[in-house]
């Protein structure tokens, strides 16, 4: 029985899902290019992952190479931009020169990389580890799930940030063990909302259908539950890489992320923050990437709750 | 029934507390190192060693271990600090109220400014004052404090110097300013210690009221103008989520038939506005203002590192470098209970805002 009626049921649903999926993808599409502000937000975002791409390229001069010797610069030098007036017998330095004789320009444009690759990677780890506890506690229900989400509670007992410090004091300082400290400190986040979705959707006649028809505990929940619970995971974790950015340049800033000499947003803000009445630049543009980028997601993320929420259905009408 | 929902409240805290407690403990056995040498330096003695492990419960059984500092906060007993020799609790009444008193303003700033920016851009939906209200609030969203504090003085303390815009880039108060306690103005006698004591001393330590208390009006205005900057540096990204909470939340209830009812009534459109759409709107309003609390606390290391105030936030960020592991302990419970409370009272407000919760 099980053998006959199956093959069919499985045809029939990857035809209805994806002919469900494709229909919503290009709703959420349309509504997203209809709203400027999600369009920003995309359009910061395109141009940061072709500087992370492109870096080696465009930027002027390697991050880490000290110009004592090579030119003819001094420490934490103002901007040279021959456009505005610095004259042509001077090296141009768009964004000027740090503390240790550096191009802060070539810098900043190798810490997009690192930037992105912290707010996707901790997001990816965060979404993982929550949608796993999340599932199985609202799935099985009873005591799994209580255990699972009081130790969720718990976690978001803390303010993050406080957290993250002092869990990257017992990992020790450094990039990785950061990244996995602000992974850990936004799993609560992602559990809570693949629990409540799980929570819904089990009750669904599909579900109960697939279950009547002898489909075991895995298909059932990562076949047929899981990805019906996508959408809430995809705005928190777009709205997350925001977070995550932000809070790994506050411990990279605070000297618990990123190390010297990597080129990092916040570590570069940190390292020269006592400089700010002398050398304002160092400290305002790798700040003011930083607000971009996490710009950037938030306006993304917003624009896609919108778009993918079904109460506004009627809009893309 | 608002009684029995308080209580009910308080008890579903207490896992949490008691979860909070372990996480602590757990993180700070973790760190890295003896603590026997941590706190009597590298030279001592296996003798003294074992002694000093003896002497402080540290060779008993890990869940014994964990029972004594539990029995030893309940008697707010926090142990001592290696890098100040003073108790935990001590240093708390010192620095607490510096990060009170920075936590209190800039969420004063982010409601004053806030809750009436939202409501004028609901009101004047997709008006150029929402507009800009919206892309100015998505902007404070996504700021970095650390940046925004340091941008700030810049401003603020150096462009500005020579105007009567200059504030001060760092400190609660400037040198020789007169910071007389109320207690010793109004000639109370106090014990020299216990918790009376503790408690008079916290509250002269937070200067704005400190100095209403002693009139002391010189002190409040270069308390106050100290306060500025870092108040708005941490209150910006509440502000910017008050507001656009606020005004989403405003929008949502504007569109309901109670609202053009009142109108049709003939009620003043400020009071339909405030008295009919904005209690209603109240509710997700409060929710914001409870997850702010953590991003305050949070942000509160930041911005203490930048204007230079020793609080709370930034005495622990010391103490977790220097490897002092009662202070972090101490301070860390301290603040996660302070955040429970918080959330505590947030819900509470819930239920008073909405009679539905406490009937449920």
């Amino acid at each position: 029985m099980n053998n006959l009626t199956s093959p069919k049921i499985a045809e029939l649903d990857s035809e209805s899902l994806s002919l469900e999926s494709v229909s919503l993808w290009q709703i959420t599409w349309n509504r997203l290019f209809r709203r400027k502000s999600s369009l920003v937000g995309m359009g910061i975002i395109l141009l940061l992952v072709l500087i992370a791409l492109t870096a080696p390229w465009i930027a002027p001069y390697d991050p880490l190479q000290v110009l004592i010797g090579i030119e003819n610069v001094k420490v934490r030098q103002a901007p040279c931009i021959h456009l505005l007036g610095c004259p042509s017998d001077q090296p141009q330095h768009l964004m000027g020169i740090d503390g240790n004789v550096r191009d802060q320009f070539s810098r900043l444009l190798y810490g997009t990389r690192l930037s992105l690759i912290v707010g996707f990677s901790t997001v990816t780890f965060a979404i993982v580890v929550g949608t796993v506890l999340g599932a199985l506690g609202g799935y099985f229900g009873g005591w799994i799930d209580n255990a699972i989400m009081r130790i969720m509670d718990v976690l978001l007992a803390f303010p993050s940030l406080l957290l993250a410090i002092a869990i990257v004091t017992v990992l020790g300082p450094g990039l990785i063990n950061a990244l996995l400290a602000i992974g850990i400190v936004s799993i609560p986040a992602y559990a809570r909302v693949v629990r409540a979705s799980v929570l819904s959707i089990r009750e669904m006649d599909y579900v109960s259908a697939t279950r009547a028809l002898g489909g075991n505990t895995n298909q059932i929940l990562f076949g047929r539950i899981l990805p019906n619970a996508l959408t809430p995971l995809i705005v928190q974790g777009t709205l997350g890489i925001a977070t995550a950015i932000l809070d790994a340049a506050a411990l990279s800033f605070l000297g618990l992320g990123a190390q010297p000499p990597t080129p990092e947003w916040g570590s570069m803000l940190g390292t020269e923050r006592n400089q700010v009445f002398t050398a304002p630049h160092l400290v305002f543009f790798p700040g003011f990437a930083i607000m971009l980028t996490v710009l950037a997601f938030n306006l993304l993320g917003d624009g896609l709750r919108d778009a993918l929420d079904p109460r506004l259905a009627h809009v893309s009408k | 029934m608002m009684l029995q929902y308080i209580l009910r409240r308080l008890l579903a805290a207490i896992p949490v507390l008691l979860g909070i407690l372990l996480v602590t403990f757990a993180l700070a056995r973790m760190i890295p190192g003896d603590p026997c040498r941590a706190l009597l330096g590298e030279k001592a003695t296996q003798e003294t060693c074992e002694r000093f492990m003896r002497e402080k419960g540290l060779d008993k059984p890990i869940y014994q271990q964990f029972l004594i500092y539990i029995q030893d906060i309940a008697r707010g007993d926090f142990g001592n600090s290696i890098r100040f020799s003073q108790p935990v609790t001590r240093i708390l009444v010192e620095r607490l109220p510096t990060t009170v008193e920075l936590s209190f303003a800039a969420l004063f700033v982010s409601i004053l400014v806030g809750i009436p920016l939202g409501i004028l851009s609901a009101v004047r939906h997709n008006s150029w004052v929402d507009v800009v209200t919206m892309i100015w609030a998505n902007i404070g969203v996504s700021m970095p404090v650390f940046w925004l504090g340091l941008m700030l003085a810049y401003v603020f303390s150096l462009l500005l110097r020579d105007t009567p815009f200059w504030l001060p880039p760092s400190g609660r108060v400037s040198p020789g300013t007169d910071t007389t306690a109320f207690y010793i103005a109004w000639n109370l006698t106090l014990p020299e210690s216990g918790l009376w004591r503790g408690l008079a001393e916290f509250v002269s330590r937070l200067n704005i009221l400190n100095a209403l208390l002693t009139g002391n009006w010189e002190l409040l205005r270069i308390a106050v103008r100290h306060l500025i900057l870092p108040a708005v540096a941490l209150g910006t990204i509440p502000m910017a989520l008050i507001a656009r909470m606020t005004r989403s939340s405003m929008l949502e209830v504007l569109g309901q038939d109670y609202i053009r009812t009142a109108r049709a009534k003939g009620v003043r459109y400020s009071e339909v506005i405030l008295n009919h759409a904005f209690r209603n709107a109240l509710l997700p309003i409060v929710t914001v203002l409870g997850l702010s609390l953590g991003t305050l606390l949070g942000g509160a290391v930041l911005t203490e590192t930048i204007f230079g105030l020793s609080g709370v936030g930034r005495t622990l960020y010391d103490a977790i470098t220097a490897r002092d592991y009662a202070v972090v302990q101490g301070f860390t419970v301290v603040i996660a209970i302070f955040f429970v409370v918080l959330n505590l009272i947030v819900d509470i407000s819930y239920a008073y805002i909405d009679p539905r919760i406490r009937l449920n």
